[in-house]
């Protein structure tokens, strides 16, 4: 009967969700058996209640703002569909919490890849988010889909940051482009383009440095590297993937706003969601800028990135509470 | 969102009592709601929140507050107070073995900074301290961590000890103590591998480590963006390993740091460093107390003197603000200002320490470039045009040499004239002034007016060493 029957209704659905569960797990365990205490030991729906959630939503890291909006709404479906029971609230949550990143539009998490075309992904993030696992993963999904990849260099500051690259185009047996460290990391995306064009590739994944969204000059350095790709090359950047860490807190949504500003961030990759980190600053994201979540980064293996499903991370999240 | 960080957002909603002769409880009400919220949004775990705001509240609704004659100010000082205590009053020092060899362990999440860190650390434990440090890769996991950590090494002149990726850290840290032994290192940093909290064989290989470094300090890397989650992180590697202090790093990102906040109330774990910055030598001891002045917006004045302590010559200071003083400042003493002013570090950094700036900054972003601009303009004058700026102000085809000399414009070389004359001028007030009266707010008015940024900055440096 319920929104949640509907929601995982299909066998298959349920076995993905696995991992989701199986990443998350500490997530549930931790905030959300909370929210199932809570729930089961109230009678009534009172301001208490709502209280409560609040700060439970805040606990999985999902952005102050989008919460009060969050909790706002759910007062009014409760006055609305004149709801007492607590029990009630639970399928509300789920619904609206599925609603708040859906908005009625189709949201996919697939990649603008085409045949036809060279496709350019480029990489941002800031320090340690995890953007050189990320691509070592998203490559070796498009190699085993029989596509031509090549992994750029494009972190010409950070040590040991090409060899890294490298190490992994050699595990998932990419082509591999860099320039000796310290090279302007625009010319070197120039130079690889060239390469691409010569050598038949199909998907170039371009790996940055790490910035930290409010150094200015490295966010200028970033702007001139979306410049000169997509000058070299009509149309691209194709995808601007956004690596967020699940630990992250509110400043998410502040990489979000700046990194958008700078490069217009067309997905958001969440990284380390195996952790006990929530990575609920991603539905603030989506909520408030509209940009989707492509992928999940669920561990430190090769195939260990799913892409987003927002019904198994619901399910993730929530499976705890039924 | 109205309020970028915890300082506007905290200084706003006080700014509401400050302006009131008396405090209602409503006002205290509202207040506490502003605070709350801002320290949510600074990621503070909110177990820490709740008992900070009712901590504050109570001590607000008391007649302390009452009775005294500005009501504000003592909420300020309630609220800074609490912050201060929630995050320990004094800077915790590492602890350093006199003989035989200190030993530290980095720890942490994957990306929390850890590598770089170990090499910030032993650069700056070698300056400060005298110690002949050796690093010790046991990232074995993550491609290419033995080879950041020897990259790192190599920049700093740091002995780095490593065995590649097929032996087990247990086995390199074995080897790495005998190896300092008879390589006369007596700091040994041991730079581990990221891994989760929850990951009990990757935390086991921690403790095995552990049992044979025997390290003093075992020092957790905390990246400073992280959420509530921080508390459940610190926790996990604390019981596990008895941790002895933490590292926040990332924090000149414009993260609000509130895991800072939360980090000590719940695990009790001192943070002894921060991480300022992605160069070698942008670590910085963490004093809590000034921590939470930064929070309140009061500025970091004690970091900032300590900074410039460190990288500048007293009596040269001194020097060139009697010169400054009596009006005979000239290019050669002006490209002296810039350069001392590039060994403090970036500009933004030092601006930022300075109470009142960090607003007044807002927006108009330091530019670093200007410096160099600057530099190479004055480079282009003859000796004697150095010397004797009249020169230079005088005679057009002498300023347009300069411009083409250095490649930028005559209205280029026209600003750098004229913020010496200025510069010039607004030192000699300041030598008139009262300093008693020196004021942020007053000397903030009287150098907004300045051309380039980087003036402000340096009034304001001076002032702080004269008084």
């Amino acid at each position: 009967m319920g929104f949640f029957d509907k929601l995982f209704k299909s066998k298959e659905k349920r076995i993905n969700a696995q991992k989701y569960k199986l990443g998350m797990s500490k997530t549930r365990s931790g905030v959300f058996n909370n929210l199932k205490i809570l729930l089961e030991s109230s009678t009534e729906i009172t301001d208490v209640l709502f209280d409560e959630l609040e700060e439970l939503f805040i606990m999985a890291d999902i952005g102050v703002d989008t919460v009060i909006k969050f909790v706002n709404h759910l007062r009014d479906t409760v006055e609305m569909k004149e709801l007492s029971s607590p029990e009630d609230l639970k399928e509300i949550i789920i619904e609206e919490m599925f609603k708040l990143y859906v908005k009625d539009e189709i949201v996919s998490s697939n990649l603008d890849i085409k045949n036809d075309r060279l496709n350019i992904i480029l990489f941002v993030g800031v320090n340690g988010a995890g953007k050189t696992t990320t691509i070592g993963k998203v490559a070796n999904e498009y190699i085993l889909k029989g596509k031509k990849v090549l992994m750029v260099a494009g972190d010409t500051f950070r040590a040991g940051a090409i060899s890294q690259l490298k190490i992994w185009s050699k595990r998932v047996k990419a082509d591999f482009f860099s320039k000796e460290e310290g090279s302007d990391p625009s010319s070197v995306m120039f130079d690889a383009i060239k390469y691409a064009e010569n050598n038949d590739i199909d998907i170039i994944l371009c790996d940055t440095a790490g910035r930290l969204q409010n150094k200015v000059n490295l966010m200028r350095e970033l702007g001139k590297i979306n410049k000169v790709i997509a000058r070299e090359c009509v149309g691209a950047p194709h995808e601007t993937l956004l690596v967020v860490d699940a630990t992250t807190g509110q400043n998410g949504l502040s990489q979000a706003k700046i990194f958008n500003e700078v490069t217009n961030i067309s997905g958001v990759v969440l990284t380390k969601l195996d952790g006990t980190a929530k990575g609920g600053i991603v539905l603030a994201i989506k909520d408030e800028l509209d940009i989707p979540i492509k992928y999940v980064g669920l561990g430190e293996k090769i195939d260990d990135l799913e892409h987003f499903d927002i019904e198994e991370y619901i399910y993730g999240m929530f499976s705890g509470i039924f | 969102m109205a309020f970028d960080n915890l300082s506007d957002r905290l200084q706003m909603s006080l700014r509401r009592v400050t302006g009131k002769g008396r405090l209602t409880e409503k006002d205290i009400e509202e207040m506490m709601r502003e605070v709350r919220l801002s320290l949510l949004e600074a990621d503070v775990n909110f177990k820490v929140v709740k008992a900070f705001t009712k901590t504050v509240k109570e001590q607000a609704m008391g007649e302390k507050i009452l009775k005294g004659l500005n009501p504000g100010q003592q909420v300020v000082k309630i609220v800074h107070d609490e912050l201060k205590n929630i995050m320990g009053e004094k800077a915790a020092p590492l602890t350093l073995n006199m003989v035989g060899i200190t030993k530290i362990m980095m720890v942490g999440l994957q990306g929390a900074g850890k590598t770089t860190t170990a090499g910030k650390l032993a650069y700056y434990l070698r300056k400060n301290n005298n110690l002949k440090p050796l690093l010790v890769a046991l990232d074995i996991y993550r491609p290419a961590a033995v080879e950041q950590l020897k990259t790192i090494g190599a920049q700093l002149n740091i002995d780095v000890f490593e065995m590649g990726i097929f032996e087990k850290p247990q086995t390199i840290i074995k080897k790495a103590l005998d190896f300092a032994v008879t390589n006369g290192n007596n700091l040994i940093i041991a730079d581990t591998a990221g891994r989760l909290h929850i990951d009990e064989s990757m935390m086991q290989e921690l403790i095995d480590i552990k049992d044979i470094l025997k390290p003093e300090e075992v020092l957790l890397n905390l990246d400073a963006m992280t959420g509530q989650d921080a508390v459940n992180v610190a926790s996990s590697f604390h019981e596990q390993l008895n941790v002895t202090g933490a590292i926040l790093t990332k924090l000149d990102g414009d993260t609000r740091g509130g895991a800072a906040l939360s980090l000590r109330q719940v695990t009790n774990i001192p943070i002894k460093f921060m991480g300022v910055g992605e160069k070698l030598d942008q670590i910085e001891v963490f004093h809590p107390d000034r921590m939470a002045s930064r929070i309140l917006g009061m500025g970091d004045v004690l970091s900032l003197v300590d900074k410039v302590t460190e990288n500048i010559d007293e009596d040269d200071m001194m020097g060139l603000m009697e010169k400054m003083m009596s009006g005979k400042y000239n290019y050669n003493d002006f490209l002296k200002q810039i350069k001392m002013l590039k060994r403090m570090g970036s500009l933004g950094g030092i601006m930022k320490l300075i109470p009142g700036m960090g607003k007044a900054l807002k927006g108009a972003n330091v530019d670093e470039k200007q410096t160099i601009y600057l530099k190479a303009m004055i480079q282009s004058m003859t000796k004697a045009e150095r010397k004797n700026p009249a020169l230079i102000s005088r005679s057009s085809s002498r300023r347009r040499r300069v411009a083409s000399g250095s490649g930028r414009s005559v209205s280029d070389v026209n600003r750098l004239i004229q913020s010496l004359e200025q510069q010039t001028q607004m030192m000699k007030k300041m030598g008139s002034m009262d300093p008693s009266k020196m004021n942020s707010a007053s000397a903030m008015s009287a150098m907004r007016n300045t051309p380039t940024k980087q003036k402000k900055g340096k009034g304001k440096n001076r002032n702080r060493f004269r008084y």
